[in-house]
């Protein structure tokens, strides 16, 4: 039942779908933690079913953000989406699986790999695998609060059929959210289909004043679509994947992003991976997560902990980011990213002059085989990120939608839209879904 | 430039992390398949262009200056394992 009808309704499938999520988890991966006691309440969301990405604090519930240093990490207080959801009576069923810190776009850097729904010799996408799983197979009315810092929403959405929201960078609060990148991460929403997204993202959205970053601006009202541009780099993909994306448009024209197609991945890893090594600089084995035996000065202890509990992806990830700001380097690698960044944003918007929104296939392949994943070298899975890079670095408001099949695995097409077109992308997303 | 066993030694002393000999061999040869593809970016002419340090103009926000109710110590202190009289027990920062 789809969202809109469920909450006219004051309809409560609450018990019902804790119960199916704890049978699916034991086969598809798709829950690091699941509340058996949730409730929900009264409010503009009574009773719906939510789960939520591991990476955002919900109190006295297990939050790892996929990694094993922060086992057993409870937060002490809801991350600012959780509370506003509370208030309108929304039932949290658990923590959905991820890449570790949000560190893949296969969610297969991590204890607790989820598979496909479709095939489970296949990968959900990442980083948010976890969301777009359960909430592509789950029988119930649900949606998932995922996050995305480079595509980690609108990739598990593509690969697994459903409906993948990232809003403009800024329009929903960061508080509470484990973090990644910060001048790049957004909480999102998934869905089964498009028009379920909003009536929850008009909850979760708004200013807050616990995120530094958090806008005081408001949406856009204008919500009209004139003229769609397709960005001619990204048809250059699997035959397939082109005409399932084309065959759900009209009216549109071709129109050229070199600098994005070109150096996105780059500018992107460098920025993500420099904020994300100084970010993880907090896993200490002091305030939280993981310790050891206070052993040796201070110095070796943090290096011993940090060695034994991070993954090998998030080591990887430290050391690039590390270099990419140690003294020398970073006029040549950060600073760069950061003024390339601000070139290809000027980019979008000469193309958002002319076009209200910009479509892509969202992902350059269909869901990959674990097989096929684990021959990839680190350059080659960063690479996978060309599509969903570009909108993610430059903060625009994003969709997957699906566009359809090549046998039964699905296609997504990504609707892109301006800063604060928000609304103006989900209102023609529900148009060609 | 020369990605070896040494630069990642050194990296990895600032970032806090231990790492095993296999680990270095293996990051070393990877590392210099990225930071070639990282190096790309030097074609794009940058001259005049501002960093955008964020996607959206950011604005700074003052509020007054007044105490609020924060996090209790308690709280503070319940994911901690080492924990003594109401503190965070640290290992030692100064040796004998």
């Amino acid at each position: 039942m789809n969202v809109n009808e469920y909450l006219s309704k004051g309809k409560n499938e609450v018990k019902e779908i804790i119960k199916e999520a704890r049978e699916i988890n034991k086969k598809y991966n798709y829950f690091n933690y699941i509340d058996e006691d949730a409730t929900g309440g009264k409010g503009k969301l009574s009773n719906l079913p939510v789960s939520v990405k591991d990476c955002i604090c919900v109190k006295d519930m297990e939050s790892r953000a996929g990694s094993l240093i922060l086992k057993g990490y409870k937060p002490v207080f809801d991350a600012t989406v959780i509370s506003r959801l509370r208030k309108e009576g929304v039932a949290i069923i658990g923590k959905t699986s991820q890449d570790e810190f949000g560190f893949g776009s296969f969610s297969t850097n991590t204890d607790n790999i989820p598979k496909n729904p479709i095939d489970v010799e296949r990968s959900t996408g990442g980083s948010s695998g976890g969301s777009g799983g359960f909430t592509a197979i789950t029988k119930y009315t649900h949606v998932s609060i995922a996050e995305s810092t480079g595509g980690s929403i609108a990739c598990p959405a593509g690969f697994c059929g459903v409906a993948g929201f990232t809003p403009t960078y800024g329009v929903v609060s960061r508080y509470g959210l484990i973090d990644y990148a910060n001048s790049l991460d957004k909480i999102g929403v998934m869905a089964k289909k498009v028009n379920e997204i909003k009536p929850v993202f008009d909850i979760i959205r708004g200013y807050d004043e616990k995120d530094s970053t958090s806008l005081k601006l408001d949406l856009n009202k204008d919500e009209k679509i004139k003229k769609i541009g397709v960005i001619k780099e990204t048809l250059n993909v699997d035959e397939k994947i082109k005409d399932a994306v084309l065959s759900k448009l009209k009216d549109y024209e071709e129109v050229s992003l070199p600098l994005v197609e070109k150096y996105g991945v780059t500018a992107y890893y460098i920025i993500a991976l420099s904020e994300a090594s100084t970010n993880l600089a907090k896993y200490s084995g002091l305030r939280y997560g993981e310790s050891l035996d206070l052993k040796g000065n201070y110095n070796e202890y943090f290096s011993d902990v940090r060695s034994k509990f991070f993954s090998t992806e998030s080591k990887r990830r430290i050391i690039l980011g590390t270099f990419a700001r140690m003294a020398g380097y970073r006029d040549a690698y950060y600073l760069k990213a950061m003024k390339v960044r601000n070139l290809i944003i000027q980019e979008y918007k000469k193309a958002f002059k002319k076009y209200d929104v910009l479509i892509s296939p969202t992902m350059p392949i269909i869901a990959p085989k674990f097989s096929e994943i684990s021959k990839l070298t680190p350059l080659e899975n960063y690479m996978m990120d060309i599509m969903t890079v570009g909108p993610n670095l430059a903060g625009l408001p994003h969709l997957s939608v699906n566009a359809g099949f090549i046998g039964k695995m699905p296609v997504g097409l990504m609707v892109i839209g301006n800063h604060l077109d928000d609304n103006k992308v989900l209102k023609f997303g529900e148009k060609i879904e | 430039m020369k990605i070896d066993k040494e630069l990642i030694e050194s990296i990895s002393k600032n970032a806090r992390l231990k790492l095993s000999d296999k680990e270095i061999e293996k990051f070393s040869h990877e590392l210099k398949d990225v930071l070639e593809a990282f190096s790309k970016l030097k074609e794009v002419n940058t001259d005049k262009v501002e960093p955008a340090f964020h996607p959206i103009k950011i604005v700074n926000r003052f509020r007054e200056d007044i105490v609020k109710e924060s996090l209790k110590q308690e709280d503070a202190l319940k994911n901690a394992k080492h924990k003594k009289d109401g503190y965070f027990v640290a290992p030692k920062t100064i040796d004998k």
